[in-house]
């Protein structure tokens, strides 16, 4: 199409997103967001305005290359612009979904100054819907057989372990993945509700990477079954950990230990890895009372809070001890969770679980908070009011507080250093940790953050590995 | 990996299988466990590792037959795989600079604290052993067992073999008699592993006790293993599964033991349903 004929769509707005109806979904772990038709996506693609200067890749932690794939797609050439996104990241389906595109791409683009931005994320969705819909993904990505520059293991397949390991496998090297889980995609799989990120999605993108000719094995505890040393020793080259922040935390309060007191890992373990909520078709159990409380602020407590909802309870409540304004959710989470009827109870703070005889939740104690001063990460600190103590009656209690690195390899790896909250120390460039050949990224080196910001570490963690085995080899 | 090579069944619903897993068999430690899945969409359950073999790369288990997991674990046969088998999890046990060492096994404990017994017998630890069952025919591994010990002791509660009554009887006898030992080792039931504690209390014997809570992962990321122990909460997974029997709240484990059992029951019926309507 010539420049000069273009019409760009001026509205301010997105192209809509299609949506389940709030009522019928909280009945269902089917997706809430139904994605673009070809023709909606040509219509959003239209309002890119394919700027010299694209601010949007700057957002992009993998530098998609935002205006040539929006191009493609405005010229209705779905799978060229599935192709195009793939040279920069390998889970485009999985990134199109859950990435914070508002903190990332989307932030930087110009026609957010005046109005919305482009639907970045929406647009890489459907291209890679879109060839996943046709035969064949729409042609494989090719793989080399020539003689393998390197072999290098890379411990944890989620975002940050599944990106390094396919850029390597790219760039022609011999990959295995060693995943703890019988399943592999981390967080993706174990955590991420199926109605936000449908599990045969993460799967196919995985089945992708595999096709590079990445060898994945599960069930291998790295730290237990194998250490980083024997690694080595078996002929690695280099060593990639990805292994996450999975540890949760629990508050140390009274009656945490009650039963129908869970961390959201486990609940969410349960309902999505296992399928329980599928049980007793599936045979992993997940229990939620009548009424639930999610303890925290972050996308984990929305996820858990809309999982409790979709298992049948009649009331849950956000509990988060400072205001909406601090809560470090998304805010399409914060909004998707409370169209669902979600009742948000902020400057609130649990003290206490009351049990019964039987030893099961039946109530807990909490505060209520006012905001101080800013504290050290910059949000106001919450201070208790006096005398505010009250009982909010629930069944089952969730705590979505924030994980820590796991411990395992750590205390396996000697040399290897860590900071002050147990996560590995790794250069920002190049993933480089304290130990020769070994590199980090993603969780356990940042603490929980997202996934695009995962697999940009394990992107650049790939080039530094081969730049670092290819100099090795020579030398 | 993961085939069945040998199968026996020790008593009715307790089985032995012998797995193939060449990684797992090379670094298992007396006192831990792996956790494994039968089927696609089966649970995952921890299982003790009773025994190893680093030489042909095996791995010895017994369970009993409770429920749907260990139903279908016990229906498999030599020559099947197990889907999905994770391990060696969980702090082995300690054995170090032990003299003389009192085992209490009740029921399956027998089985689990095989390897212990073992070990402790190549460092030339003295071990006496008490194991304990609902009746005779339901006392596993006698003959395993007692070359690696010096006595060997046996109760029953209907009295058809050995000592009438509990394992904590023939304990509290030997503690009695002026038996001196550096650590009493104690797995089975929990109600066992309870009783057992109170009464080492009481004559200053430090006890270890092996937990077995309700799992999911197993390495530390759900925190549906958690146990409070002196006062401070531990997940069994990764700090354990063994502790000192003396600050476990017990009273509690048992109580976060049961807190699946409507599901386990209906899982059960259902199996059993399916089973029968299968023949
Ligand atoms: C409920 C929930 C919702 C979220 N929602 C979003 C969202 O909407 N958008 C977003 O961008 N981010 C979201 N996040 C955060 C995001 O998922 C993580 O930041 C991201 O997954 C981190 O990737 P990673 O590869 O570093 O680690 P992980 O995804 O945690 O993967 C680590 C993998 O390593 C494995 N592993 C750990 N230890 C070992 C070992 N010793 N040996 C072998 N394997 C091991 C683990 O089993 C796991 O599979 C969410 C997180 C959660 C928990
Ligand atoms: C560290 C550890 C080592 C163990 N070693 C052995 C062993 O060597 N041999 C053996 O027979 N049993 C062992 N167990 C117990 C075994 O895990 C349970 O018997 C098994 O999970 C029952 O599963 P099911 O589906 O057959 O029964 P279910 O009907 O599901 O449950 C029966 C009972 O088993 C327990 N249980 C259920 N699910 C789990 C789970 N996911 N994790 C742990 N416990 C659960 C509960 O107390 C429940 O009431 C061990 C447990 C732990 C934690
Ligand atoms: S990967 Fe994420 S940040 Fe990058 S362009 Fe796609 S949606 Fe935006
Ligand atoms: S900044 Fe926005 S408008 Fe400009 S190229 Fe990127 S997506 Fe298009
Ligand atoms: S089983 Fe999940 S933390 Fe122990």
């Amino acid at each position: 199409m010539a420049e000069s004929k273009r019409k760009p769509n001026l509205a301010k707005t997105k192209v809509p997103m299609p949506e389940q109806d709030p009522q019928a979904r909280v009945k269902n772990f089917e997706e809430v967001a139904l994605g673009y038709t070809p023709a909606q996506a040509v219509e959003e693609a239209k309002r890119c305005l394919r700027c010299k200067e694209p601010h949007c890749i700057d957002g992009c932690p993998v530098n998609v290359q935002i205006p040539e794939f929006i191009r493609l797609i405005e010229e209705e050439r779905f799978v060229e612009a599935y192709h195009k996104i793939l040279e920069m990241n390998n889970l485009p389906a999985i990134c199109g979904r859950v990435c914070p595109q508002e903190n990332q791409c989307e932030k930087l683009c110009l026609r957010g100054e005046k109005g919305e931005p482009v639907a970045i994320g929406r647009l890489e969705r459907f291209a890679a819907d879109y060839a996943a819909s046709l035969p064949e993904n729409g042609g494989k990505p090719a793989v080399r057989d020539s003689q393998p520059k390197g072999r290098v293991a890379v411990i944890g397949s989620g975002p940050a372990g599944l990106t390094c390991a396919a850029d390597l496998a790219k760039a022609g090297y011999r990959v295995t993945v060693f995943e703890a889980f019988h399943t592999p995609g981390g967080v993706l799989v174990y955590g991420i509700p199926e109605f936000r990120l449908p599990k045969s999605i993460v799967q196919r993108e995985i089945e992708n990477v595999k096709s590079l000719g990445v060898d994945i094995q599960t069930n291998m505890v790295i730290g237990k079954v194998l250490s980083i040393d024997e690694l080595f020793a078996q002929g690695y080259d280099a060593v990639f950990i990805g292994t996450g922040a999975g540890l949760p935390d629990f508050l140390r309060i009274p009656g945490e230990n009650l039963n129908g007191v869970m961390s959201a890992n486990e609940f969410l373990t349960r309902v999505n890895l296992m399928k329980g909520y599928r049980f007793p078709e599936y045979d992993t159990p997940v229990k939620v009372g009548r009424r639930v409380a999610v303890v925290g602020g972050g996308n984990v407590a929305m996820d858990a809070a809309r999982c409790a909802l979709r298992l049948g309870a009649e009331k849950v409540y956000i509990v988060y001890r400072r205001s909406e304004e601090e809560m470090p959710a998304r805010r399409e989470e914060v909004h998707h969770a409370k169209e669902e009827g979600i009742e948000f109870r902020l400057l609130t703070n649990p003290v206490r679980i009351l049990g019964d005889d039987a030893g099961w939740v039946r109530g807990m104690e909490c505060v209520c908070m006012e905001l101080g001063e800013p504290d050290a990460s910059g949000r106001r600190k919450p201070l208790c009011k006096p005398g505010s103590e009250h009982i909010v009656d629930v069944e089952t209690v969730i705590m979505a507080l924030g994980t820590t690195p796991n411990p395992l390899i750590a205390r396996t790896t000697p040399g290897l250093e860590l900071t002050r909250f147990g996560g590995i120390v790794a250069d920002e460039a190049t993933g480089q940790t304290s130990r020769e050949g070994v590199f980090a990224g993603g969780d356990i080196v940042t603490g929980a953050a997202t996934v695009i910001l995962a697999m940009g570490a394990g992107k650049k963690a790939a080039k530094a590995i081969d730049e670092y085995v290819t100099a090795k080899r020579q030398g | 990996m993961n085939r069945i090579l040998k199968k026996r069944v020790l008593a009715p619903a307790v089985k032995l299988i012998e797995v193939e897993n060449p990684f797992i068999a090379a670094k298992a430690e007396p006192g831990q466990f792996v956790i494994l899945r039968v089927y696609e969409k089966g649970e995952r359950i921890p299982l003790t590792i009773s025994d190893y073999d680093r030489e042909k790369g095996t791995l010895t288990i017994v369970f009993q037959e409770i429920g749907k997991t260990t139903t279908l674990l016990g229906r498999l046969e030599e020559g099947d795989r197990i889907l999905d088998l994770v391990g060696p999890l969980g702090k082995p046990t300690n054995l170090e600079n032990l003299q003389r060492v009192v085992v209490i096994g009740g029921g399956l404990g027998t089985a689990l604290v095989l390897s212990q017994v073992k070990e402790m017998h190549k460092k030339g630890t003295r071990v006496d052993c008490i194991i304990g069952a609902r009746n005779k025919d339901l006392i596993i591994l006698e003959e395993e067992i007692s070359p690696y010990c010096e006595n060997l002791y046996i109760a029953t509660d209907d009295g058809s073999r050995g000592h009438k009554g509990f394992v904590t009887d023939v304990l509290k006898k030997l503690l009695d008699e002026g038996n001196r030992y550096d650590r009493a080792i104690a797995v089975g039931p929990l109600i066992m592993m309870k009783v057992v504690s109170n009464l080492t209390r009481q004559y200053g014997l430090p006890t270890v006790v092996s937990m077995n809570p309700i799992m999911v992962d197993g390495t530390g990321m759900c925190g549906c293993c958690r146990l409070t122990v002196g006062g401070e909460t531990k997940f069994a997974c990764v700090d354990g599964p063994e502790f000192d029997g003396h600050l476990v709240d017990f009273d509690e484990v048992i109580k976060r033991t049961g807190m699946y059992r409507e599901e386990e029951k209906l899982a059960m019926e259902l199996l059993q349903r399916s089973l029968e309507g299968g023949l």
